[in-house]
């Protein structure tokens, strides 16, 4: 009976199930053209420098991305990643000045954990819906950041040393930030594959009611699942401003969105129960690249946006219909 | 017969990945004729009639339809073309209320709820929500709905599985009358007697191939079995059991103690005791609290009143995880309540070991597919779609959602319908599981809706009626005209006959 199973199938669908298979061959061969079409347009460009700085600035991306895959997997999001990121490296670098740097950070983690605690709150046990939660709670930091700033106008902010080389520097030519980067993202695609924290994300995602028939506690998962996000978010925060060097009150805002879209095109469902980590880096390597290239183009800005969203568009579109076997 | 087939379906190809759902699937349909399309699990029947009716497109083949090709691309094609399909589940939008439901498909209202009083229903609002309305009715809902735009070919995918007698009933004879009035039926069943009351002909499905069609006479069930398992079986009957087999518990204390156990206004007063070692049988018409019941066993809602004791011990169960962690284990009627469809077969057996808060941490890989696969093996669940469930037929998926609490050693399992919708053979098997479960010590709780099950895998038979125990048989007097009057309220020792009995076992069947 099982042996039935094998047929010669004709070599289109054949490629087509070998890419359902496999969902990360069809995005590292995007990425390959983009760099392909980067060098023809301007050649030279692809060089050990560009590499490195690609890379650098594909890192933050990836990791507020990584909060975007978690949360969506289980059919949220988190929009607040932008403001805890910004809040953290806001206050980090105005509380440097009067602490030691590590403690520092740990003041600057405190508003990311609160925040990530009230969002799991909010929507794992008030059901509150994730968009509405992270955006609520992202306006209530983006004001309490406003005050804050009020207070330490006069004492001024500085980076500390450290998170400008991990952030800019390189070490043989390979970004320093990888020595953070690398860690979180195994971290984070070992909880999805293999701990039992990660199966439930994808469970609740999947099916919320049979999770709970299993025996499944919603809150304790969501909870624990946007602090996590938060937390990360806020690591990012004190990456970002290593790279970025100049603190403000709107710093990692306009990552949000492409975090979401670096998730999308990596192929998690914004429905959840379905996509993964791996797809997201390479989404957000995507991502990078497509903005240095829309960059060289020397577009005016309104016209490479436009460019922007339809090839964000046309690529997540394309790949869903070549990873759906239907 | 030389009448030209009203729909002629050939050679149809369906793959998903690399399982082959239908290989070489034929199927004709003549006008004015009832024909059932039969199959194992697997055996591509679904697939099908999706195809048939729009709903996904097959790989190849050829689709005739009153001698016409056609290219059904849609269910609102096939449709126009006069082909309706009643699906397995129900296809009302939940969130809508009835009239806005027919409202979405065009449908009458007026044809609507003369079927819909003609199927048995005399006092239905369309104005009530979908999601409100019990499974049994949304069913016939879904039917009057189809029968409501007059189609020339009605496809019925296990209509009658989830229906209590008295519908069911009902909606074999409208079925009946359609094939009389010169319009055509497909009709998807499991159950031999409905078959052969109804159906002129068969066609035999076998791993997505057309092995056969059959005239439906006497005797004809041997060769579609035969047919359908490709090589000729014994007929194995398991003998109903009898007292002298049944477990007698060995110590005194229940495993699970129920007192005057009561869910608002369903379920009201009820109390019964389930030994280690014994599957005791649950009957009930369709709503007579029976939902409730397994539902306040299982964790799922709190009674509001009465007490649970496991092992002696009460309990107050405010989330399903506080029953599996008594040893409590519910499988849900409907499937896809109990499984993530987008996960693979492992994760989904696999998934209360990580419920708890304390297992949430790194798996050991090893240790857990040493655990899924023999709880695999002891299911015999076809795993060559194992990537995703949603790809499995419905009978491997029921055996998932079982699966997963084996590998999990509950200690007491609530079935709920285990078998409903899925292939004798499946069947069989089921029923072999729970009683193998119970030789081992473990107890078990079985609703069912098919009468005949009973005997095979029950010590006990616990008969509700109106949200209480009216009647609790040993397994040896309860036969199935015994069970029914019992279903139906009455006392055990009447004599009348229930209106519903006499016509499956007495009235010979009208065939043209």
């Amino acid at each position: 009976m099982s042996t039935t199973a094998i047929q010669p199938v004709p070599s289109g669908r054949r490629l087509k199930r070998f890419m359902a298979d496999r969902p990360l061959i069809p995005l590292i061969i995007l990425l390959v053209i983009l760099v392909v079409v980067l060098q023809i347009l301007r050649p030279g460009i692809v060089n050990e420098r560009w590499l490195a700085n690609t890379v650098k600035f594909a890192i933050p991306l990836a990791i507020l991305a990584g909060c975007q895959t978690m949360t969506m997997l289980t059919g949220g999001i988190d929009l607040s990643v932008g403001t805890v990121a910004t809040m953290s490296a806001f206050i980090m670098a105005t509380q440097v000045v009067n602490h030691d740097p590590a403690v520092a950070i740990l003041i600057a983690l405190v508003p990311a954990v609160l925040i990530g605690l009230v969002n799991g709150i909010g929507v794992g046990v008030f059901r509150v819906h994730p968009l509405i939660m992270t955006l609520g709670t992202s306006l209530i930091g983006t004001g309490c950041l406003q005050v804050y700033q009020r207070t330490v106008i006069a004492s001024g902010a500085k980076i500390p040393p450290f998170l400008a080389w991990l952030g800019t520097g390189l070490t043989y030519g390979v970004p320093n930030a990888l020595l953070l980067f690398v860690p979180i993202a195994v971290l984070i695609v070992f909880t999805l594959n293999r701990t039992g924290f990660g199966r439930l994300l994808y469970a609740v995602g999947d099916n919320e009611g049979a999770a709970r028939l299993s025996g499944v506690r919603y809150w304790q998962v969501i909870t624990a699942l946007y602090v996590i996000s938060s937390v990360l978010a806020g690591i990012t925060g004190l990456l970002y401003i290593g790279l970025i060097k100049a603190p403000s009150l709107s710093l990692a805002e306009p990552l949000v969105l492409p975090s979401v879209a670096a998730a999308v095109i990596g192929g998690t469902s914004i429905f959840g129960g379905r996509g993964g980590y791996t797809g997201t880096i390479i989404g957000a390597l995507i991502l990078t690249v497509l903005t240095t290239l829309l960059t060289i183009l020397q577009m005016p800005e309104g016209a490479r946006r436009i460019l922007f969203g339809l090839i964000v568009l046309f690529v997540t579109a394309a790949y869903l219909r070549i990873i759906e076997d239907r | 017969m030389t009448t030209n087939p009203l729909l002629d379906a050939t050679g149809v190809v369906k793959t998903y990945g690399a399982v082959v759902a239908l290989r070489n699937a034929s199927l004709s349909v003549l006008p004015g004729e009832v024909h059932a399309l039969m199959g194992a699990n697997g055996a591509g029947k679904s697939t099908l009639v999706k195809i048939l009716t729009g709903a996904i497109r097959a790989d190849a083949g050829h689709i005739r339809i009153r001698g016409e090709a056609r290219d059904v691309r849609s269910p609102a094609d096939a449709r126009r073309a006069g082909l309706l399909p009643v699906y397995q589940e129900p296809s009302l939008i939940p969130d809508l209320d009835v009239a806005s439901n027919l409202r979405l498909t065009d449908t009458p209202v007026e044809p609507f709820r003369a079927w819909v009083r003609e199927l048995g229903i005399p006092d239905l609002d369309i104005r009530e929500t979908a999601r409100d309305i019990p499974l049994a009715v949304l069913r016939v809902l879904d039917l009057a709905r189809a029968l409501a735009v007059e189609p020339d070919v009605l496809l019925l995918d296990e209509m009658t599985a989830a229906l209590p007698a008295n519908l069911a009933e009902k909606v074999l004879e409208v079925v009946r009358r359609q094939g009389d009035s010169g319009r055509s039926v497909i009709f998807i069943s499991h159950r031999f007697v409905e078959i052969s009351a109804l159906c002129d002909r068969a066609t035999v499905l076998r791993d997505g191939e057309t092995v056969g069609v059959v005239d439906i006479e006497p005797g004809v069930e041997e060769r579609i079995v035969e047919m359908m398992l490709g090589a000729r079986i014994e007929k194995t009957r398991m003998a109903a059991r009898m007292a002298s087999q049944a477990a007698s518990p060995g110590d005194s204390r229940p495993r699970l103690g129920v007192a005057n156990l009561r869910v608002g206004t369903k379920l009201n007063d009820v109390s019964f005791d389930l030994a280690n070692g014994e599957v005791a049988g649950v009957v009930a018409l369709e709503g007579q609290g029976q939902d409730e019941l397994f539902a306040a066993l299982a964790g799922s809602i709190r009674p509001s009143g009465g007490t649970i004791e496991v092992d002696g011990k009460p309990v107050k169960f405010a989330h399903p995880a506080d029953a599996i962690r008594a040893g409590i284990a519910y499988v849900p009627g409907d499937r896809t309540e109990a499984l993530t469809m987008q996960r693979s077969v492992r994760e989904n057996i696999a998934l209360p070991f990580s419920a708890a808060l304390r297992n949430w941490g790194p798996i050991n890989m090893a240790q857990e597919r040493s655990r899924v696969v023999s709880a695999i093996e002891r299911l015999q669940i076809d795993t060559r779609a194992q990537r995703e469930v949603q790809r499995l037929s419905g009978g491997n998926q029921q055996k998932v959602t079982i699966a997963r609490w084996i590998a999990a050693e509950a200690q007491t399992i609530l079935c709920f319908d285990p078998t409903r919708g899925i292939d004798v053979g499946t069947k069989q098997e089921i029923y072999k599981l729970l009683r193998e479960l119970a030789d081992q010590g473990k107890s078990v709780l079985f609703y069912t809706s098919e009468l005949e099950e009973v005997q095979r895998v029950c010590d006990r038979v616990i008969v509700i009626f109106g949200g209480r125990v009216v009647d609790v048989f040993p397994v040896e007097l309860a036969d199935e005209p015994a069970l029914m009057r019992a279903a139906y309220g009455l006392p055990r020792g009447a004599k009348e006959d229930v209106g519903i009995l006499a016509d499956i076992h007495s009235t010979p069947v009208a065939k043209p």
